[in-house]
């Protein structure tokens, strides 16, 4: 992955959304989206309720399909795409409640998620081998549940499960890592490991995030791009969108 | 030998599971039943087949589909297209107006074998098709429903109608299919008479072995990931999608498992009985065989054959005896059961059954402590 | 010229027949409609309610015979009352006993009631035994009118197509405009949403099977100026139904109208060439294949999840 991070392709976006429109019976969710993400880059989308934010999640990853424009990753068209491919090209989505097999334990909710087995006749096959154990063990290592992990997952805490779905998307070790509200139902203390973790697993991907808590993206934003009505109202450092005063407006107004 | 024992047929309780069941299917039955009562059963395990397929795409993929006679029934006529071509050489249908074609065209003044029949000379063809035909209108049904997303429900209404079309396409095609009363008269199977106590015997070994076969199958794919992703898809489909998995193949292949398994049920059935006829397509005998997966428990694959067993020897005794109160009988037992028992027969085993292995060791620890004593 | 007149005839003959058939089926997917359109429950028992109206309808009818026989012309009005009432209440008690028990379950639903259904057959051929009976009509319903020397339009058609308009009129005006349509839409919608406005959700759910339960008695009723009764008579049609209203795009009422009009024009036009086992073979396989190719049936509305 390194070696593909080098040369011309460093200054070309990772993820580049254009023109994104989808209407539900006429009431445009997103329109006419333009985003670019570039390599190792952590955006943090914000905006109000309805503004759109978790429908283009749905949109970049497959579970919506947009009406009209292009989401282009890595130079290949993922509007087409089935989700599994898209997921497959590289694109991983953790959804804004934890989704997490509640009844496996912590080890077999991230080993389902590794990246092999993934066809009927592999996964008939599949076997659990030393490799698979390692990387288990290696990203449970990574998102704090390495001592769970022959726990059920249902039994861990609110702030655990979402560790534990990130933890899933990363054994896939996708290019480009969503998450929708990760610090959702998060202690103090759980966040501060969270942005670290954030910190830590952005080192070699993009990561797309939608927050709501202004602290938390502070810590880890890059680069912040505010929606309002399915529009990039505006977009630059925390600094710049916290003091544009259309920002200020949508947030404050009416 | 343990790990494989351990692996693929549920530890120690699943491969003593199985090893009872074989020796009840396999000893017991052939011990204990004439040749009449051990062809009744012979024809309820191939009920059975539909069952442990339902196992596998209902309960554990969550696929209910209620058109599996579908399935049952195209296996049947598969082989009785075969045994029928055999049974109608010119030699013994020389008193029909056209000599060597099944009597029931001969009747429908059809005057030559109809093209969708002729394969059915080669018995190589037969076999093919028996598994063959069913497992493909599986595969475009479950193509066309999983890729699209189609929800469980209506995937049950569409292999339900299904199962209305097949039934009123065979009766009213009465020169091509035999209509109502099915394809009837089969005597031999390449040359060998099926009519006699020694070859039903054989069919019911025969029958029985791959039954067991079907089961041992089952339980190889629901140890491996296979069946894991299966429990995953039906609890959380939208993870196991967004985990990169294509989810609609997995359903598709475990529908075309489940009707492959029906099929061959219906080939031995058509075998062990004789004929074949329309009222084991229709949509009441696919539902039914619903009924049998659910009464010994969705989620046990033995559970499926106990369950078969049960209902047929309630509706062979009840229809005898008390043929008004069968149908309460049956449909208080889809109440019943879907309501209290979700998990069947195999479900109240799981919570009694250890219970009273229990209480049966301890009453033996204490009889041989009071032998102590003294 | 004789050659014409004669076809057109025939033409409005043909053109009445399937205006009836979709009425019929109208009939049997309004009750299912709102069952498993509006609550999303499948309920296998629905021809079994339609069975109990034709036979509310058949012991009406004898009862008036019997005791007042001058009133014979008019108790087909009451017996749609009662059809309606004894079916609803019926139903009623089934949700209350069962459905309410497997909200979350809907395959189970699906099974539990072909078990109602089994055992309502049973029941029904215990009471009034296997063979098919008819009710007595009154006079006014039988015949035809005759339009012109070669157009015959029978007089129970007629009255068939007059009852389907006014119960679909009837029930877009309960569920679309009254307030207590507004609370059965509120809970299909958002269960939870509605319980925090206050609405009696259980109630709500109770009554719209109840009120779907009921019409299906009515159409029941309604049968018997057509045909005889057996206990077997509304499972017949029970997948013939469930298609109708799935083709429509289960939510939508009038999809359900558009697919029972669209599936008894095939099914009358294509009688015209072939037999009625093919014609029905047809039939439904366009549907299943349209159903195939589109899903989610004729009307429905793509929404944000």
């Amino acid at each position: 992955m390194n070696a593909k991070a080098v040369g011309f392709e460093m200054n070309k976006p990772v993820l580049a959304v254009e023109g994104l429109t989808v209407s539900f019976d006429g009431f445009k969710a997103v329109d006419n989206l333009n985003l670019y993400l570039d390599r190792n880059e952590v955006r943090v989308v914000i905006g109000p309720n309805g503004a759109g934010k978790t429908t283009v999640l749905d949109l970049i990853c497959g579970k919506t399909r947009a009406t009209a424009g292009s989401i282009r990753f890595k130079d290949q068209e993922l509007t087409r795409l089935p989700e599994y491919k898209i997921v497959r090209a590289g694109v991983g989505r953790k959804f804004q409640n934890p989704s997490i097999y509640e009844n496996l334990s912590v080890f077999e909710n991230l080993e389902m998620s590794y990246p092999g087995g993934r066809k009927v006749l592999g996964a008939l096959l599949f076997k659990r081998s030393a490799a698979v154990v390692q990387r288990v063990e290696q990203v449970a290592e990574e998102i704090f549940l390495a001592q769970w992990l022959h726990t059920e997952a249902g039994l861990l805490s609110h702030g655990q499960k979402q560790w534990l779905e990130i933890g899933m998307l990363l054994m896939q070790d996708p290019e480009l890592l969503m998450l929708d509200e990760p610090v959702a139902g998060m202690s103090v203390n759980e966040r501060a490991q969270t942005a670290e973790l954030l910190g830590r697993i952005s080192q070699n991907r993009s990561v797309l995030v939608i927050e709501h808590d202004m602290e938390f993206v502070k810590s880890i934003a890059h680069k912040v791009t505010v929606l309002h009505q399915g529009k990039v109202l505006a977009e630059g450092s925390m600094e710049a969108v916290q003091s544009n005063p259309k920002v200020i407006e949508v947030y404050l107004g009416h | 030998m343990m790990t494989v024992l351990d692996k693929y047929l549920g530890g120690r309780q699943g491969t003593l599971g199985l090893l009872v069941l074989a020796l009840l299917v396999l000893v017991v039955f052939p011990l204990v039943l004439d040749a009449f009562r051990l062809n009744m059963v012979g024809k309820y395990l191939t009920y059975a087949f539909v069952a442990v397929g339902l196992v596998l795409c209902w309960g554990y993929g969550g696929i209910l589909s209620l058109g599996q006679g579908v399935f049952f029934g195209l296996g049947g006529y598969c082989m009785a297209m075969f045994l029928k071509l055999e049974a109608s050489d010119p030699l013994s249908t020389k008193i029909q107006t056209t000599p060597g074609i099944p009597d029931f065209m001969d009747w429908n003044q059809i005057t030559e074998l109809p093209a969708m029949w002729q394969p059915f000379h080669s018995f190589g063809f037969t076999v093919a098709a028996v598994v063959g035909v069913p497992v493909v209108l599986a595969w475009v049904i479950g193509l066309a429903l999983f890729k699209r997303r189609v929800g469980d429900v209506y995937f049950s209404i569409v292999t339900q109608a299904i199962a209305l079309i097949l039934t009123v396409l065979i009766v009213g095609q009465q020169g091509l299919t035999g209509g109502v009363n099915g394809i009837t008269d089969l005597k031999t199977l390449l040359g060998w008479d099926i009519r006699t106590d020694q070859a039903k015997y054989l069919l019911y070994f025969a029958n029985a072995g791959l039954l067991l076969g079907c089961i041992v199958l089952g339980k190889f794919i629901l140890a491996s990931k296979l069946g894991r992703l299966l429990l995953a898809m039906r609890d959380k489909e939208e993870r196991v999608r967004f985990s990169g998995y294509d989810v609609s193949s997995f359903k598709v292949f475990v529908f075309c498992l489940a009707a492959a398994f029906s099929a061959i049920g219906g080939a031995m059935f058509t075998l062990q009985v004789g004929f074949m006829s329309p009222s084991f397509v229709g949509i009441v005998p696919s539902i039914e065989m619903v009924i049998f997966a659910a009464v010994g428990g969705r989620l046990s694959l033995l559970g499926a054959v106990y369950g078969t067993l049960l209902v047929n020897f309630g509706k062979t005794y009840f229809s005898e005896s008390f043929p008004e109160l069968w149908l309460y009988l049956m449909g208080g037992l889809f109440i019943v059961v879907v309501m209290y028992l979700p998990n069947g027969l195999a479900g109240v085993w799981a919570k009694h059954g250890p219970r009273l292995w229990a209480w049966r060791r301890a009453r033996a620890a204490k009889a041989a402590a009071l032998e102590v004593q003294p | 010229m004789a050659w014409l007149t004669e076809f057109g005839a025939i033409a409005a003959m043909q053109a009445f027949n399937g205006l009836s058939v979709f009425c019929v089926l109208l009939l049997m997917a309004l009750g299912l409609a709102i069952i498993f359109g509006q609550m999303g429950v499948i309920n296998m028992a629905h021809g079994e309610f339609l069975t109990v109206g034709a036979y509310t309808t058949y012991v009406l009818s004898g009862l008036t015979l019997h005791y007042a026989p001058s009133l014979q012309p008019y108790y087909f009005f009451l017996a749609i009352v009662v059809a309606f009432v004894i079916a609803g209440a019926l139903g009623w008690l089934v949700e209350w006993a069962m459905i309410s028990r497997l909200y979350h379950r809907p395959l189970d639903t699906l099974l539990a009631t072909w078990g109602l259904s089994l055992v309502m057959q049973q029941a029904l051929r215990s009471i009034f035994g296997a063979r098919e009976v008819s009710a007595e009509l009154p006079e006014w319903l039988m015949g035809s009118f005759s339009l012109t020397d070669a157009i015959d339009i029978p007089r129970n058609g007629l009255f068939t197509v007059a009852v389907t308009l006014l119960l679909t009129g009837g029930l877009f005006l309960l569920l679309f405009r009254s307030r207590w349509g507004l609370h059965v839409r509120a809970t299909m919608q958002n269960r939870v949403m509605s319980r925090a406005v206050g609405i009696d959700t259980r109630r709500v759910d109770r009554m719209t099977f109840a009120l779907g339960c009921g019409v299906a008695g009515v159409a029941g009723a309604v049968f018997t100026t057509i045909g005889s009764t057996g206990p077997t008579a509304g499972s017949l049609y029970i997948v013939d139904t469930f298609l109708t209203v799935v083709f429509g795009g289960a939510a939508s009422l009038l999809g359900t109208i558009a697919s029972a009009f669209a599936i008894a024009q095939t099914q009358s036009i294509s009688e015209f060439f072939m037999s009625g086992s093919m014609a029905k073979v047809l039939t439904l396989s366009a549907v299943i294949l349209i159903l195939l190719l589109r899903p989610q049936g004729l009307f429905a509305s793509k929404v944000r999840k």
